[in-house]
């Protein structure tokens, strides 16, 4: 290559005037460097864009942009029926859609007053079912941010945890990730034969392959350095910007929807929530992972506790009739009828009721005019609000391939980040 | 919820009303005068302890007047209570304080309800639309913007209709 002068060009840019190499005394060159970091990069978990601002390797600022993903649910939702309307919660944190829909259902009942109504089946598998929910959301966010921080195998080993839950939804709802099973005034439909023994068989499967989840991890020297100290938000910080969920309890704020706020029946069961202190990228990890032991606590809790009887209320203007009822009876077919052209409406108010989402505290703001259709619904998103306290935990104190971790750790998930 | 004595003290702050709309959730609501709501934020979180705040957002009254209606949903985790602020916008050139300085949180907020409701922000240190494009003309939940957008709103009410298919023109 040398008769082309290649290796005389290269050494002529490095001895330019505007280059700036490193001083003769060592001391790393201060010129700062912005990169485009995203939308399309597998680490990002969806179509996150940050503009960084590096100096060497170390970050100065960080940017992030967001609205790849924007959908207008909120508006989408204001010209459907609230029925239609829930169908829309689905699909905003995707990988977490009962417990949207239990959001969205519990906002409703609220407007329609009918929450002392749910039947006890309908609450039991509510709490079963949400539980089951954070526990497959929870193996996505380890297999893939151990796989963003190197450790592939977690990946392949949660996403297959995680397919024998979504079967278990595909029993209920007969799909596996946009249920819609839970509904304003119960369920949609009666859990289904077998359901227990399934979730049964699962969990007793689960707690024996669990620890060695751990031990993927924990057991090696490369999870330390890459967790440890990385990424840390403090208490104030996380109050001050809002942050809710694993991140904040990482800070050591013990806040719980389902213990604060209890919902559904949650203040009848046993479980801790799980605290850390330092509030880095390890403190998410461990509060994550101790949330998981949890949630299997809860699961079978609520799978002891699972009445028979109804699943939804008997309000006949609010739950669909049955299907003997309409064949035998007239006013149910006009019940039937009513319900699916029109919908119900709520008297005039507005609500704000919460739920705690695998990734903290989900709001669903609603404002009903009197109509069938809601007049305003507003999501408050766990996402949207953690990864704003993203970059203060970067700038000034992080390497460049420690955003990947703090993505990572804060879970966040882009279709809930833009709606 | 309802017996306990008012969040706000109505001899310091003479000029908040409580709200008369049906909160659903129990929630104790608050109509704030837009010149005061930082003033009153202040005294909520530094006095009252309410350290999070957990929402804003906005509702569009359109047609009635006072048309915007700015929504600030306070938690206080110590106290374990809740309490909402609302705070009456006109149509014309809807503009109120900031809380940026307050919670650095309201930050995205604001933008996203300045974005999608064109609601001004005096003092935002950062007032940029975050889910819409830059160049995006209106702000699509304002309930005089049309659900199918701009673009297909403006149309000809018959100008889709391709061979073989029902065009559905809205």
């Amino acid at each position: 290559m040398d008769d082309l002068g290649i290796k005389e060009l290269w050494l002529d840019d490095l001895l330019e005037d505007d280059f700036d190499p490193e001083a003769e005394d060592g001391t790393p060159s201060k010129e700062l460097m912005t990169i485009n970091m995203g939308p399309q990069h597998p680490s990002t978990h969806g179509v996150l864009r940050l503009v960084v601002t590096l100096s060497g390797e170390e970050v100065v600022k960080c940017i992030p942009d967001i609205g790849y993903l924007h959908t207008g649910v909120e508006k989408t939702a204001e010209s459907k029926t609230y029925n239609q309307a829930l169908t829309l919660t689905d699909r905003t944190d995707y990988l977490n859609p009962l417990i949207n829909n239990l959001g969205f259902s519990l906002a409703v009942e609220k407007l329609l007053n009918i929450t002392d109504q749910i039947p006890a089946r309908a609450q039991v598998a509510r709490v079963l079912l949400c539980e089951l929910q954070r526990l497959s959301s929870h193996l996505v966010w380890l297999g893939t941010h151990a796989m963003d921080l190197g450790a592939q195998s977690t990946f392949l080993y949660g996403m297959r945890e995680r397919e024998m839950i979504l079967d278990i939804f595909e029993m209920c709802s007969g799909v596996r990730m946009m249920t819609s099973y839970i509904m304003p005034g119960g369920l949609y439909a009666d859990l289904p034969k077998g359901f227990e023994e399934a979730v049964a068989k699962f969990i007793k499967y689960f707690k024996k392959i669990w620890p060695e989840y751990g031990a993927l991890l924990t057991k090696s020297e490369l999870w330390y350095e890459r967790t440890k100290g990385i990424a840390v938000l403090t208490p104030e910080q996380a109050l001050g910007y809002g942050v809710t969920g694993p991140c904040l309890r990482a800070c050591g704020i013990k806040y719980d929807v389902r213990k604060m706020f209890p919902y559904s029946g949650y203040e009848t069961y046993d479980f801790e929530v799980p605290t850390a202190t330092k509030g880095d990228v390890y403190d998410r990890f461990t509060v994550r992972m101790q949330e998981v032991e949890q949630t299997v606590r809860l699961i079978e809790q609520a799978l002891q506790k699972l009445p028979s009887g109804e699943w939804q209320v008997s309000d006949r203007k609010i739950a669909p009739p049955k299907k003997w009822e309409i064949a035998t009876n007239m006013e149910s077919l006009i019940h039937h009828f009513k319900l699916f052209t029109e919908g119900f409406k709520p008297a005039p108010g507005e609500v704000y009721s919460r739920v705690e989402s695998a990734r903290g505290e989900l709001a669903y703001f609603m404002v009903s005019d009197g109509s069938n259709k809601p007049m305003r619904m507003h999501i408050r998103a766990p996402s949207f609000t953690n990864l704003q306290a993203m970059p203060i935990t970067l700038e000034g104190k992080a390497m460049f391939a420690d955003i990947i971790a703090a993505i990572g750790s804060i879970d966040i998930i882009l279709g809930e980040v833009d709606r | 919820m309802e017996t306990e004595p008012a969040l706000i003290d109505p001899q310091r702050f003479p000029d908040v009303r409580t709200s008369d709309f049906r909160a659903a959730d129990g929630t104790p609501t608050y109509i704030v005068p837009a010149a005061k709501v930082v003033e009153i934020l202040r005294y909520l979180r530094d006095v009252e302890r309410f350290t999070m705040l957990e929402d804003v957002t906005a509702i569009d009254w359109y047609p009635k007047e006072p048309r915007f209606q700015v929504v600030y949903n306070l938690l206080s985790i110590e106290r374990q209570k809740v309490i909402r602020i609302k705070v009456d916008l006109p149509a014309q050139n809807p503009t109120i304080a900031t809380v940026t300085n307050l919670w650095p949180g309201a930050n995205w907020y604001e933008r996203e309800v300045f974005d999608l409701f064109g609601i001004n922000f005096e003092g935002h240190p950062d007032l940029r639309r975050i889910e819409l494009p830059e160049d995006w003309d209106g702000h699509p939940l304002r309930r005089d913007y049309p659900v199918t957008g701009p673009r297909r709103a403006n149309l000809p009410a018959n100008w889709i209709r391709v061979e073989g298919r029902s065009g559905s023109p809205q």
